[in-house]
């Protein structure tokens, strides 16, 4: 073998083992451990915080407005649809309030016409027209409507 | 006698044998045909294979499930951003066809198009697919995007390098490039909170309950009466990307 | 509000029809632009260079080594702009320590080091190996260090080791080919192979970047072997311009009938996107890709090299008209790989609109961003002649 072969062989081969000295440190030890990926990954996507908590921890406090909830048409919503994620709220009570939506437009969100809502489905109100200068909750409760 | 009974035999045999490579012919490539039956009824192990169903005609584009992911899962408020949406179609009487998404439908929709001219119109909300055979998570060079375990694709933001191919690769438009942490970002079926026994955020917090996700391995789940009570379809089969993701009542305009 | 968005919200803008909602942002700008079209010069240099070799076309002796030197120094910089596009630039090594073989982006660091250890580096150490032993003898100061350092501690320059180095050299020129077309057909396949895309979902489009390196690869070394005659004040070899100018126009043809056809099958196929990519080559796409691509870098290239083949002006016009044709047809191959890179991401997958992009002027992903990849490799260049000049070789292979 020329004196230029294995001169190059044993450069490559320096490569090569440095190459692989150093991909055994930069790969993480999770690497693989269900496929090709990082499997502690999955742990950490499962840790994120829950920020809408549901209506469990909603009626532990407020009872009397879940039963008035249960009891009407809105019985199937969460009360963080319209309140927006309890989180903080439920850690700490007193600092962090809560959304209180009052007006037309919240409640038209769901609840204007729009010829893409099933006609038996939804109630629907044309919002320009119906008692345009009120409140829709001076008329409605929301918890009962 | 013993002539014709060896030719039944062999008449048999014949018979049999087409029989068998016929079947194997065809079992093995049936997986392959059935664009919505391939995903949904195929257990990747014995724990449970996510899946999501959306009923278009329960759908009334209050674009809460848009919004609630946004809060939930930290993703940027700019309208550029999104891992879940909510679209209208209004096909119009003149045969032209509009497809409006302000904002995500977050702020809702109001109605641009007169009732008169409509001939039909429907929402659409929009979301990761969760595909059984992903191409974006094919595509990613370095396995920082992945199919977890339960059939979810995750992207771990950890090991991500930002190339953006795998934005380049899901025909559904659910990834982006997000801007404060540089690397690819997407839907996860809320696994955070799968994982503690509850359902995805935009699920919990749609009014009319157009959104369903659920255990495809479990045939006592709603999805799976989802699947077997409506006429289900997902988008673009013709990608063949095993979506996970099976709309009631799809319109074929919808791409 | 946040300048990091200013530009998003102007593309809201000019949105046309309706696109998904991330799609207003390009994940692929100017960088991914330059990483096919650095790539491309890099293999179409070198097959310039094995057609002498390999192919004995002994006319393009003159522009062998600067060919390869040429090729080596685009290589050095072709990952620059894919790193610093990345969102995360210092995590590219995941690339090789983890390659997840499924992605056709996965084994590219692979195939680049192949290209740039095995094949480019040895060749031009082959080539270069006995000018360097005597030119680490002669001289002073740091220069004879380099190159001391170069011959890797190997003296000998026997009849013997020498016929060793043309042997070798020409072994790995022969598997420098293959390489070469390795290396830029995947280039092509990173496209090619995204089913979501109709733009870029073509079996042809790994032929076609081949091809189109080809054209561009050869286009810049005449424009180089011509600069640097010029520089050097030495009279330019016709023989050799024409024999480069005859190739240049063989590869046009060629590249022009692949994407041609490529074309002329999708506008009779005209599948479910049909209408959308023909608003985009009409619209969007209509001046950089009629006019610049087709026009400037092909058809004008054509006519001229094609018109060289019958009538041979005076020399002074004839090298005028090569080194114009060469500008024309990089800039052409240039608004190319733009056509493939942002023409592929204009429009949305829904096929029922389009959004626009906007080159900024400063910024990495912008056009002064840009412009320094494509001027480093120019001073690498330089600097490469000015160690391993040709034309103080004494050595020649045969």
């Amino acid at each position: 073998m020329p004196i230029q072969l294995r001169r190059l062989l044993l450069l490559f081969s320096v490569f090569i083992i440095i190459f692989i000295v150093i991909r055994h440190f930069l790969v993480p030890d999770s690497f693989g451990e269900f496929g090709h990926y990082r499997g502690d990954a999955l742990d950490e996507i499962a840790s994120q915080e829950v920020k809408f908590m549901g209506n469990q921890s909603c009626v532990a406090c407020h009872d009397s407005i879940g039963t008035l909830l249960i009891e009407g048409y809105h019985d199937y919503l969460q009360c963080e649809v319209c309140h927006g994620p309890g989180y903080q709220h439920n850690v700490n009570p007193v600092t962090y309030h809560l959304l209180k939506p009052m007006e037309r437009t919240d409640c038209a969100k769901c609840h204007s016409q729009n010829k893409a809502r099933a006609e038996d489905g939804i109630i629907q109100q044309d919002i320009d027209n119906h008692h345009p200068e009120r409140k829709c909750i001076e008329c409605h409760n929301p918890h009962q409507p | 006698m013993k002539e014709k009974k060896k030719k039944i035999n062999r008449r048999k045999f014949i018979g049999y044998s087409g029989l068998i490579t016929g079947g194997v012919l065809a079992s093995s490539i049936a997986p392959s045909l059935g664009g919505i039956l391939m995903a949904s009824r195929k257990p990747k192990n014995d724990g449970p294979w996510y899946g999501i169903g959306i009923d278009i005609e329960k759908c009334i584009g209050c674009g809460n499930c848009a919004k609630t992911c946004k809060i939930e899962n930290d993703v940027p408020k700019e309208p550029f951003f999104f891992r879940n949406w909510v679209e209208q179609y209004t096909l119009k009487k003149d045969g032209s066809m509009l497809i409006e998404a302000p904002n995500g439908g977050i702020d809702g929709f109001k109605q641009t198009e007169a009732d008169e001219n409509i001939l039909k119109t429907f929402f659409v909300p929009k979301m990761c697919n969760h595909c059984a055979k992903s191409p974006c998570t094919q595509v990613c060079p370095v396995g920082a995007t992945f199919e977890s375990p339960e059939g979810i694709a995750l992207i771990d933001e950890k090991y991500c390098i930002g190339c953006g191919y795998c934005i380049q690769a899901c025909p559904y438009g659910c990834r982006y490039l997000h801007p404060d942490t540089d690397v690819a970002d997407k839907c996860t079926l809320c696994y955070h909170r799968i994982k503690k026994g509850m359902n995805p955020a935009c699920m919990d917090t749609c009014p009319t309950g157009a959104r369903i996700s659920g255990d495809l391995n479990d045939p006592e789940s709603d999805l799976n009466k989802f699947l077997n009570t409506k006429n289900v379809q997902v988008l673009k089969p013709q990608m063949n990307t095993g979506s996970k993701l099976f709309y009631n009542a799809l319109n074929r305009e919808v791409k | 509000m946040d300048p990091r968005f200013e530009h998003l919200y102007e593309a809201l803008t000019k949105v046309d029809g309706f696109i998904y909602p991330n799609e207003i942002d390009l994940a692929w700008s100017v960088l991914i632009v330059l990483y096919p079209y650095i790539t491309g010069l890099v293999a179409g240099a070198f097959i310039l260079a094995s057609l002498e070799r390999v192919f004995k076309v002994k006319a393009l002796k003159p522009t062998y080594a600067i060919a390869l030197l040429t090729s080596f120094s685009f290589l050095l910089v072709a990952t620059m702009p894919l790193i610093f596009h990345l969102g995360k630039p210092l995590r590219f090594f995941e690339i090789l320590t983890t390659p997840h073989l499924t992605s056709a982006m996965a084994v590219f660091g692979f195939v680049y080091l192949w290209y740039l250890m095995v094949v480019l580096l040895l060749e031009i150490w082959f080539d270069y190996r006995h000018d360097l032993v005597i030119w680490s003898n002669q001289g002073r100061g740091m220069k004879k260090w380099i190159y001391k350092i170069l011959t890797l501690g190997i003296k000998d320059i026997s009849t013997e080791a020498l016929s060793w180095d043309q042997k070798l050299g020409y072994a790995v020129t022969i598997i420098g080919i293959p390489s070469a077309f390795l290396l830029h057909g995947y280039v092509g396949f990173i496209f090619g192979s995204i089913k979501a895309n109709p733009w870029w979902s073509t079996t042809l489009m790994p032929v076609i970047f081949l091809f189109s390196a080809m054209v561009s690869g050869i286009a810049l070394v005449m424009v180089i072997f011509m600069l640097v005659n010029y520089i050097r004040k030495e009279k330019i070899d016709m023989k050799c311009l024409d024999t480069i100018g005859k190739f240049l126009l063989y590869a046009i043809i060629i590249d022009f009938a692949l994407e041609a056809l490529d074309q002329v099958h999708r506008f009779y196929v005209a599948d479910e996107s049909f209408d959308t990519i023909y608003l985009l080559m009409s619209g969007k796409l209509y001046i950089t890709l009629i006019g610049m691509q087709i026009i400037v870098g092909t058809v004008i290239p054509l006519i001229v090299l094609g018109f060289m083949q019958f009538y041979k002006p005076k020399v002074k016009i004839r090298q005028w008209l090569y080194f114009i044709t060469g500008i024309l047809v990089l800039v052409g191959i240039f608004f190319m790989r733009w056509n493939v890179v942002i023409g592929g991401q204009l429009f949305s997958k829904s096929f029922n609109g389009f959004t626009s992009f906007k080159l900024d002027l400063i910024g990495a992903e912008g056009f002064l961003g840009a412009a320094i990849w494509m001027i480093v490799p120019f001073l690498i260049l330089a600097f490469l002649l000015w160690l391993l000049p040709p034309w103080k070789k004494i050595s020649e292979h045969f």
